[in-house]
């Protein structure tokens, strides 16, 4: 059986073309995904049931054994963490949030490590930005910036910039700029008309260069700035301002390096500056499928993107205080639930340290880092596989992604669904 | 069986030609009935204030934009946060509160039915995932069809027809209440950073101006028979001397519906502005209401500006960034493919500031002008002019000219010669507040067949009893009274429940998503259509079988099938 218009679950593009083949309860084979989703399509290994961890060996549990386990160590706990979040359908999501709330517990999701810091220089500044069609469809000049696409989002390329064609740009490749900007050379930077290399950590000087030039006061740059030679700069403003339609991609390159949010200020205000000139839009290039459905949840729930905690009643937000890296380091957290996401892979040593101290859940369908540094792990359906729900796009646009297994694996939702009603029947007036 | 019984209520309900008479109001199943048996839970109003649940035909409080101006705001976050308290969660924010933020202050008011005034077609189902956590007010969505190709190329073709059919395959893919055009033709233009003039300066690459596209959707939205009118947000908002485009636009219409108004004209104070620049910026409020007073087919609602934070929110993605180069906050913008676009950016209306209060001014005088109060709705096109819970002020200064020469008194001095409003004795009464706030809102939306805005047999239960005396308190004297009895009410009361009492919310509700269906034969059905099909195979980033709004997103509902003249 072919599924056509399948949802990929696997990075922020969120491609809804995959021709998915099913044959005996298996996905055989998908057409339209590049190597990251077919091989999250065709992903086996999956853990059989949930695991408990008793002495130095696994045991395997039941659901019920296990959801047991999960809601008497979060009753138990004093300053709950719930981490991960960008893996999962918004529905479980949701209800993550009340379940967060409910027991006065934290809750964050992967963009505390992630785009974190462009979330903060969004709250500065704003965000000139649009779908990812309104780019395909007019936009005569690309920047990617700090960021990868045939490594970290391969097809963006081909359905939304370099080659796709769109209402106006009937032949992009002819029609598009491409501009890369990067510390080294890499298979992006080899499609672009013109790359950009700059010295690591010079990501702000040369956005200053930038905006500069755009405000007519160029003169007074040095002959490099950043690495890159002034002419350099000058051509780039030049392509920009002629354009009829920019759009400017950014990853991690720009906004975990030096500078930090600072940089992704800067590369704001100056696609703020184009816009006096002509056309200028700006986006992130977010990782996880549904990271920025766990952004939007957790913002019409709680108020706030990310690093939440409700521990006085309120929802109260202070990335750097209330994000899942400062509660662990700080080893206030004495209870962590994690929900799709592998922070054992990513979060500093002080914080798997303290992982191991304390009890850990995770909700997972494989085995990960994570999983050594727990105590429980439960099983569950892939978002977009085996279970359906909500996930928003990198650019905002929220598709819904399809079931195209049938499985015994309960959903995200179900699990924590049946924990959070347990909870509501201890804490709920 | 759940059976209510109202006592002693003080009843002004306008659709039903109640102005003022003490009876008692019988409830069973969520629906308003003629009696009750001896078992039914008995409230005593004890003559109190009592309406018909309020009902907002015009604000933003659900969907992507709405949702970004919380994420980019946690100031505004941090000035609105309640704690979890019994069945309430936890809320924040104070221009744009979260969900249920939103949802309990609005039920503390006594509002039971909401309209999200602004919805991106390919973005719907975000609305409608916000919506399922809006839980104390039923919920509808007006549609966005400003900037879309393929009805932009079907107006060029002079096809009106193939215009409604377009329109109908929208409306029933994601869920829709009604059709909304912002800044017509605008936001297409916005694509490439520009923007129309007025109704008569044509879209770039599309051949079509603003007038074209209105008239056509006009004739549409008829052809389709929808209970409500085309929504418009008029071209030009914000800009000094935008009172012609405004006047020239509602001159477009024709009185097509026997039932309704056939154009409802949204936050009319910011499109009856005079002057050639913010030099001699004045009110052009009179001629703009005698406009309206003329036409009996245009409903206009307020688009009053309050004193205070607030933060603005539009589809019109041009004026947004105009505003933004005035006040230099943030700005955030959103365009959608292929339909419309949006912006944010946060604002304070000053008192001190010339501009801003000849804003407040207008507002007031386009109610106290418009002779008609069906049509003159109440609304802040929240959050734009003022959060929604601003309203019982607005209320209060329409029926207190007390009130407003002792605010006129703290404004800018030179306003006075700006404006008309010191010279306007009007104040309103109980009942025209009552029309203003819900009846002519049903009316307009074409839901009172449903049940809404009104208390008649067979009417949904939805109502709201205000901590005030009508017939004892003089509301031009004693306008503080008014302000704090609109503020709280003493019972809000959704289907035939209590959901909230003096200011708390007691369950956790379950509303009903209100949309259309349009009913149109298989020759217009565009999901055959080879033209319209490509538009998605080529030029949507979202493949045509992944675009409409899935029942799993609409949990209780109530569909409105028409018979379209297709």
């Amino acid at each position: 059986m072919i599924i056509k218009d399948t949802v990929c679950p696997f990075c922020g593009c969120l491609c809804d073309d995959i021709e998915v083949t099913v044959e005996d309860g298996k996905i055989v084979a998908t057409d339209n995904a590049c190597t990251l989703g077919t091989s999250k399509f065709l992903g086996d290994h999956r853990m059989k049931s949930p695991i408990r961890r008793v002495g130095k060996e696994w045991k395997e549990i039941s659901y019920d054994e296990a959801i047991d386990y999960t809601v008497d160590m979060l009753l138990d706990a004093d300053r709950p963490l719930l981490y991960g979040w960008s893996g999962t359908h918004g529905e479980a999501q949701c209800v993550g949030v009340h379940m967060a709330e409910l027991l006065k517990g934290v809750i964050d999701n992967t963009s505390s490590v992630c785009h974190g810091p462009s979330i903060l220089a969004i709250q500065e500044v704003g965000h000139p930005g649009c779908t990812l069609g309104q780019v395909k469809n007019r936009a005569d000049i690309i920047i990617y910036w700090g960021c990868n696409p045939i490594d970290a989002h391969p097809r963006h390329l081909s359905r939304y910039t370099r080659y796709a064609n769109g209402f106006f740009l009937e032949n992009s490749f002819r029609d598009r700029k491409v501009i890369v900007v990067d510390v080294r050379k890499s298979q992006t930077t080899n499609l672009a008309d013109e790359f950009v290399q700059i010295k690591p950590g010079c990501d702000y000087a040369v956005l200053s260069a930038l905006r500069a030039i755009v405000r007519g006061k160029g003169d007074d740059l040095p002959r490099t700035v950043g690495g890159v030679q002034r002419e350099q700069l000058f051509r780039i403003v030049d392509l920009c301002k002629k354009a009829k339609f920019g759009a400017v991609y950014f990853g991690l390159g720009l906004t975990m390096t030096a500078g930090k949010y600072k940089n992704i200020r800067n590369a704001i205000e100056l696609v703020d500056e184009l816009n006096r000139h002509t056309k200028f839009t700006i986006s992130a290039m977010r990782g996880h499928y549904n990271v920025y459905g766990s952004n939007e949840v957790n913002t019409w729930m709680t108020g706030y993107p990310f690093g939440i905690d409700f521990s006085r009643g309120i929802a109260f937000y202070n990335p750097g205080e209330t994000t899942a890296v400062d509660i662990l380091a700080r080893k206030e957290c004495d209870a962590c639930l994690i929900v799709a996401s592998d922070p054992a892979a990513h979060f500093p040593r002080p914080c798997i340290e303290h992982l191991a101290e304390i009890p850990v859940v995770q909700i997972d369908p494989y085995a990960n880092a994570t999983t050594a540094f727990c105590d429980v792990q439960i099983p569950v359906g892939i978002t977009g596989i085996d279970a359906a729900g909500t996930a928003y796009r990198m650019d905002g646009v929220p598709i819904r992604t399809k079931k195209v297994l049938e499985t015994a694996y309960p959903s995200d939702e179900e699990i924590l669904g049946s924990v959070y009603a347990r909870i509501q029947e201890v804490r709920q007036p | 069986m759940s059976e209510i019984l109202i006592k002693n209520a003080y009843v002004i309900d306008p659709i039903s030609g109640v102005n003022g008479e003490t009876m008692d109001i019988a409830i069973r199943d969520g629906r308003i009935v003629e009696d009750v048996g001896g078992g039914a839970e008995v409230i005593d109003a004890r003559g109190a204030l009592t309406l018909p649940g309020g009902i907002d035909s015009h604000t933003h409080i659900c969907g992507t934009k709405v949702n970004f101006g919380r994420y980019m705001s946690p100031e505004d976050m941090r000035a609105g946060r309640t704690a979890r308290h019994g069945y309430m969660h936890a809320t924040s924010g104070y221009s744009v509160p979260t969900t249920y933020g939103n949802s309990y202050r609005y039920s503390r008011m006594g509002y039971t039915t909401l309209l999200e005034g602004a919805m991106a077609p390919l973005e719907a189902r975000h609305t409608h995932e916000e919506f399922l956590y809006t839980p104390l007010q039923d919920t509808m969505a007006n549609a966005l069809f400003d900037g879309n190709w393929s009805i932009l190329e079907a107006i060029r073709d002079g096809d009106t027809k193939r215009v409604a059919a377009i329109i109908g395959w929208f409306l029933t893919a994601v869920k829709g209440f009604a059709v909304k055009l912002t800044n017509p033709g605008g936001t297409e233009a916005w694509g490439w950073g520009k923007d129309v003039t007025c109704i008569h300066n044509p879209v770039p690459n599309f051949e079509v101006s603003p007038s074209e596209i209105i008239t056509a959707v006009v004739k549409a939205n008829e052809m389709l028979r929808l209970p409500h009118s085309v929504h418009l947000h008029c071209n030009n908002l914000g800009k000094p001397g935008n009172y012609t485009c405004t006047m020239g636009t509602l001159g477009l219409i024709p009185d097509l519906n026997k039932k309704r108004q056939t154009l409802y004209a949204t936050h009319v104070q910011f499109h009856s502005y005079g002057g050639s620049g913010w030099s001699d910026f004045c009110s052009k409020s009179e001629p703009v209401a005698n406009v309206v007073n003329m036409r009996p087919q245009i409903v206009i609602d307020m688009g009053q500006v309050m004193f205070g934070k607030t933060t603005t929110m539009t589809a019109d993605g041009p004026m947004e960034f105009n505003l933004y180069r005035l006040h230099h906050d943030k700005w955030s913008n959103h365009d959608v493919e292929l339909e419309t676009g949006s912006g944010i950016i946060p604002v304070l209306y000053r008192r001190k500031n010339l501009v801003n209060a000849v804003m407040w001014a207008i507002g007031l005088e386009l109610g106290l002008l418009v002779k008609d109060p069906w049509q003159c709705i109440m609304a802040t096109d929240n959050p734009n002019g003022a959060p929604f819970v601003r309203y019982p002020e607005v209320i209060a200064l329409l029926m207190s000219k007390k009130y407003r020469d002792e605010e006129f008194a703290t404004v800018h001095p030179d306003t006075e010669s700006r404006v008309p409003l010191p010279a306007i004795e009007r104040e309103m009464d109980w009942y025209e507040i009552a029309v203003m706030t819900r009846a002519a809102q049903a009316k307009a939306l074409g839901i009172v067949d449903i049940g809404k805005g009104h208390l008649g047999v067979g009417a949904e239960a939805d109502v709201a009893i205000y901590p005030v005396r009508a017939d004892e308190v003089d509301p031009a004297v004693d306008y503080r009274k008014v302000i704090e009895a609109f503020g709280k009410t003493e019972y809000t009361i959704k289907r035939g429940r209590v959901v909230s009492r003096r200011g708390e919310c007691l369950v956790d509700g379950n509303n009903t998503t209100i949309w259309v269906k349009p009913k149109i034969s298989e020759e217009y059905n565009m999901a055959n259509d080879p033209d319209f099909i490509a538009k998605f195979d080529r030029y949507y980033t979202v493949r045509m079988s992944n675009y409409p709004v899935q029942d799993e997103y609409l949990k209780r509902n109530l569909c409105i099938e028409t018979e379209a003249e297709l």
